[in-house]
């Protein structure tokens, strides 16, 4: 039986921005308090009510089931199906991720992660333009301006700016927020709007006009201007563009205001050419504000193993990408797909719901600790042990720096890696009885 | 496993182009041996290639592939029943660097640069990378630690914190890019020359580079410092390469090898003022090396058609997509490196990339030993791994050479000496710059040669060196060196005629260095302060885990290293 | 009347999003924030539901006045709920049009649906 201890530096996995400081108390098997974690992280270190034991759906009903029963049944899902889906992984580790892209090629399936719901606009807009970026300790130790575009970290993202951004104390910047100018760009006064130097209102669709002629003024064609750009006064854009230009080290932060909202991905790409062209005046940088702890592990995973971030298309055995046409959402809406893996994300809330009706139309396996949604439309339901709590692995920060995920506490429940590998096993053994049985 | 009746290439070991038969067992080379018969009458067998330097790994290499979906495209091979699928050619996905290398007949390849704070990241990557044997060199050369202990002239620390930064990164050897520029980019900066003080920090380059190879040196590292010069790409760097050269001349190595070795130097040996009179200075850079020992070079030889540039040389990489317009990535990483990635198309009628194309090759036609200079292409700076056997293919032949310059801008005659030169590699040299040199150069003693105790990395190629007019059928030649007849890695059978028959994992070397433990004492408090107060993780979870390298290959040295050993 | 619905992250939908079957999830989620204003105009009061309508779909929510609100522009916890009212277009690009989206407003008696409700109709 365990003692009481503390396990220092722990790392949070909930939010892109990955905090290692978390100090937890475990005793008795439990996590009993945690330090350091904003709400976020700490309701998810303490916990919540779990799915206990595997399920299948018989006659319109889950029922328990073992393990191996839900790993056969579930390669029978993805062996039958023409083009079944692998989609989430942003809730989970790397290790689990190379697990799944495995499985995606010996089925033939396509692989995709929550960045096309969240900063897959973000990832075309980097392959239009590429990303200016740098690590969050270069802005904790050099920048004095910050903007956050169509973000807001107070809710999202709560330790960003004491450790990373506004808040922060480094090297050159030891007057922390008395020596910097934040900025917010949103559509509503938002939370972090409030405790801004600046805030500029946008009207809804019109960020990408206000990105250009934010362009436009720093390349000194600010005359070509109308007096009003977006619902912004060109003033107040003048005196940004100003701003900007005479940053020691400016650095923007953006969100899914930008990716979201008219425009997706061309606002990136906008945003992407603003900050390349603050370069022949100031240094400036942009991060996108990854919402979850590792979808940016999974975006690094499928590159170096398929050449693409996300939106992988394995059915012919060799990878083939085309956001638009290979990303979740619009094979889901085309009908496109004929089951689903849905692992460490949920797509019942998150997708639209005529999206998500057409995922209810097909066999769905969940992999999940916690019931949700999803688990409404499941047909197999298979419960994991929590990366970062209860299995080591590894995450990519929303900088792209990597860490690895301690455990804190045992479980009886595999890890997201184990089970993917058991339906992987299941795969090659009805594969294998299946050409035994000549079919 | 018996290799018989090749013709043998192993300079190390004095062999060369010898009819032989080679013997392995237990995937090492011995005296003799029985088993499994390979025949190889009259075919070119030499050890597996050894590329020293190579970027295959890492977050800009990832970065390259992110933002190049377009080249992803290229290459792309679909899954079989050993080989995973295979895509991108200037930015492979892992499993094509592995067979790719494995197809040319390369067993070991080792990554440029990685910064210490997202090793992690390139480990992850090297151990996806199928068959072959790697390592990751460690970029030291913007480090604040290392500034200040060379401003504090603290030699003993600067030993401890490379050891120790090593073993952080499970690194292998200490890599310097831009020294200083990569800090002074931090704010949008560069350093102009070796004199040029990097700001904030009241050290210049050339303390930099001395004081890393001095601590080099005393910690006996198996590989030397590997440079990749301050300002790199410009018009009249020479001189730079030169003056660098000259500081480190007075320094004694460690080990039997260089003093320091100039990473891609074609990209250093510019003349001109600017790109109008831009042209080679090779010829100057190549007497140095012929006059000179303590220094060796790998020539990054630059090729026609598509390239991604990535380098810690972050200023370098802005000014690359300034002048192309094209799409460009930055990463500073706090507190160590920054670094940069943009493609690049070079074309044979743009005069300064003919002049390039010329400057590498005439570099490795004019120094007179081959065992200072090696066969790159830095990949894929200057163009992708996959094109060796086309720069092969030109330095030994120089009728190949000549017709591919007379495609090129007319100007290039008078901007470099490289036609006329009439020198031809021949096999020998060739096998020393792919194979021999980069094993010793980086100081890996069991790789390169096929004497007893080297591992059974063997490549036979499907051409007849004793019979076949290499000049004159550069064209089979090119052929032959790009799908080896048989690779064999560790003894066993990896590649045929092009396809993969097995995929063993490689190993990943790296070097645990030993320090005196009270050096190593006085380090942490610093390295505390500096965890607390700049860096934005914590100091227990920065290091590279022993979970990331399943397959590890731990060379030691510094206090507890053996005695100078004869490289063979 | 017509607004701009955003539906985004908030801190109470964050810390319950991995429970979401619980009523803390809908009393974090099941929300509609409008303007002073608005909310004035449309005669609610506290505790009272607003009825969002487009093309997609229609969900009754609970509605809460928000000063950082500006008028015509309605913001939802993302969701569930929500996402009734995003379509499934992607514009080519794979990602849904989640913020932006068009919707008429007016107050109701209906009741919010609660998470198990919203999925009834779905069949398995």
């Amino acid at each position: 039986m365990s003692e009481a201890k503390i396990i220092k530096d722990a790392i949070c996995s909930f939010c892109g921005c990955l905090c290692d400081d978390i100090n937890v108390e475990v005793d008795e098997g439990r996590v009993q308090r945690v330090r350091h974690a904003c709400r976020l992280g700490s309701s998810k270190i303490l916990g919540h009510g779990r799915i206990e034991h595997p399920m299948v759906r018989k006659d319109g009903r889950l029922v328990e089931a073992s393990f191996q029963e839900a790993y056969d049944r579930s390669a029978q899902i993805l062996l039958r199906a023409n083009k079944p889906l692998l989609y989430g992984w942003a809730s989970t580790s790397c290790e689990a991720a190379k697990k799944g892209i495995l499985l995606a090629e010996e089925v033939g399936a396509v692989i995709d992660s929550t960045a096309t719901v969240c900063h897959g606009p973000s990832v075309i807009g980097i392959e239009e333009k590429g990303l200016p970026g740098a690590t969050l300790g270069q802005v904790k130790n050099r920048a004095d301006t910050i903007v956050f575009w169509g973000c807001n970290p107070v809710e999202a993202h709560p330790r960003h700016s004491l450790r990373y951004s506004s808040n922060s104390v480094g090297r050159f910047t030891p007057q922390g927020r008395e020596g910097r100018k934040i900025v917010v760009v949103d559509v509503r006064e938002t939370r972090t709007a409030r405790n801004a130097d600046k805030f500029i209102r946008v009207n809804p669709g019109g960020d990408y006009e206000v990105i250009s002629a934010l362009r436009m003024l720093v390349k000194g064609k600010g005359d070509l201007l109308p007096q009003e750009v977006g619902g912004v006064l060109k003033a107040d854009l003048a005196e940004l563009a100003d701003m900007l230009k005479a940053a020691r080290f400016g650095a923007l932060f953006f969100g899914l205001g930008i990716t979201h909202s008219r425009g997706r991905y061309k606002n990136i790409d906008n945003a992407l050419s603003l900050v390349a062209e603050l370069n022949q005046h100031s240094k400036f940088v942009i991060l996108p504000m990854r919402g979850h702890y590792n979808v940016g592990g999974i975006g690094q995973t499928l590159a170096w193993s398929s050449g693409y971030p996300m939106s992988v298309d394995l059915t012919r055995g060799k990878p083939y990408f085309n956001p638009g046409e290979t990303s979740a959402c619009d094979l889901l809406a085309r009908r496109d797909v004929d089951a689903a893996l849905i692992i460490a994300a949920d797509a019942a809330s998150n997708f639209p719901r005529s999206t998500v009706e057409a995922l209810a139309d097909i066999p769905v396996i969940q992999i999940d600790p916690y019931e949700n949604p999803t688990t409404l439309l499941s047909d197999v339901v298979i419960p994991c042990a929590i990366a970062g709590v209860e299995v080591e692995g590894t995450a990519y920060r929303m900088d792209g720096l990597s860490l690895r995920l301690r455990k804190l506490v045992d479980s009886c429940l595999p890890s997201d890696e184990e089970i993917l590998m058991g339906i992987l096993g299941s795969v090659h053994r009805q594969r294998q009885m299946m050409a035994n049985q000549g079919v | 496993m018996i290799i018989k009746g090749g013709i043998v290439y192993d300079p190390a070991n004095g062999i060369f182009g010898e009819e032989m038969d080679l013997f392995v067992d237990k995937g090492r080379m011995v005296e003799q041996a029985k088993g499994e018969e390979i025949d190889a009458h009259g075919l070119l067998v030499m050890p597996g290639g050894v590329d020293a330097h190579s970027h295959i790994a890492g977050k800009k290499v990832n970065t390259g592939r992110i933002m190049r979906p377009d080249d992803s495209r290229l290459g792309t091979e679909p899954r079989t029943g050993t080989c995973r699928p295979s895509t991108g050619y200037t930015v492979p996905n892992c499993y094509a660097i592995g067979y790719r290398y494995a197809r040319m007949g390369y067993t070991t390849a080792f990554e440029a640069a990685t910064p210490i704070l997202e090793a992690r990241h390139t480990h992850e990557e090297l151990e996806e990378i199928p068959i072959i044997d790697k390592g990751a060199l460690t970029l030291f050369g913007n480090n604040w630690q290392v500034m200040e202990c060379i401003r504090n002239n603290d030699m003993d620390m600067l030993a401890a914190y490379m050891a120790w930064g090593l073993r952080s990164a499970r690194g292998y050897g200490v890599k310097i890019v831009n020294p200083g520029g990569g800090e002074a980019w931090g704010f949008g900066g560069n350093v102009k020359g070796l004199d040029d003080p990097v700001p904030n920090f009241d050290v210049t380059p050339a303390e930099i580079i001395r004081g890393l190879a001095q601590a080099n040196e005393m910690l006996r590292l198996p590989h030397s410092i590997h440079l990749h010069l301050n300002n790199l790409g410009k018009p009249g760097n020479y001189n730079t390469a030169i003056e660098t050269l000259d500081l480190l001349k007075d320094i004694r190595p460690g080990r039997m090898r260089q003093v320091v070795h100039i990473t891609h130097m074609q990209f250093s040996a510019y003349g001109g003022s600017s790109w109008r009179d831009f042209e080679s200075k090779a010829p100057v850079i190549a007497d140095y090396f012929n006059s000179h020992h303590h220094a060796t070079m790998d020539m990054g030889q630059l090729l026609f058609g598509s390239a991604t540039t990535m380098t810690a040389d972050a200023p370098l990489e802005y000014g690359n997509a300034r002048l192309t317009h094209n799409k460009w990535s930055n990463h500073d990483i706090e507190l160590e490196e920054s670094s940069g990635v943009v493609p690049m198309v070079y074309s044979r009628k743009m005069l300064v990339n003919a002049v390039q194309w010329a400057v590498g090759l005439e570099l490795a036609l004019l120094v007179a030993d081959p065992w200072k200079i090696l066969m790159t292409t830095d990949h894929p700076n200057g163009s992708p791994f996959v094109n060796y056997p086309e720069v092969i293919s030109l330095l030994i032949s120089k009728p190949k050479r000549d017709a591919e310059m007379a495609l090129m801008h007319d100007q290039v005659q008078n901007r470099t000496s490289l036609s006329g030169i009439e020198r031809e590699l021949d096999w020998t040299d060739i096998v020393i710059m792919t194979r021999a040199a980069p094993a010793r150069i980086l100081g890996l003693q069991d790789k390169g040669h096929l004497g007893p105790g080297a591992d059974a990395d063997i490549t036979i190629y499907n051409l007849m060196p004793e019979e076949l007019d290499a000049s004159q059928n550069h064209d089979l030649v090119k052929k032959a060196l790009a799908c080896a007849k048989y690779t064999i890695k560790g003894g066993a059978v990896v590649s045929k005629d092009g396809q993969i028959l097995s995929t063993p994992p490689g190993r990943t070397f790296w070097v645990d260095a030993a320090v005196p433990q009270d050096d190593a004492d006085r380090l942490m408090p610093e390295l505390e302060e500096k965890f607390a107060k700049y860096y934005s993780v914590q100091l227990s979870n920065y290091a590279v885990q022993d979970a990331y390298l399943p397959h590890a290959q731990v060379i030691r040295a510094g206090l507890s290293v053996e005695s100078l050993k004869e490289v063979a | 009347m017509l607004a701009t619905m955003i539906s985004g992250r908030t801190l109470a939908q964050g810390a319950e999003c991995e429970d979401k079957m619980n009523p803390d999830f809908f009393k974090a989620v099941a929300l509609c924030h409008l303007s002073e204003k608005d909310f004035q105009s449309l005669g609610l009061s506290e505790g009272e539901n607003v009825l969002l309508r487009n093309e997609h779909g229609q969900v009754a929510l609970r509605a809460k006045a928000d000063s950082g609100l500006p008028e015509n522009m309605v913001f939802l916890p993302m969701g569930p709920w929500a996402n009734i009212l995003v379509g499934k277009d992607t514009g080519g690009c794979g990602t849904p049009h989640f913020k932006g989206v068009q919707v008429e407003v007016t107050a109701t008696d209906m009741p919010v649906l609660d998470i198990r409700e919203l999925f009834l109709n779905m069949g398995v």
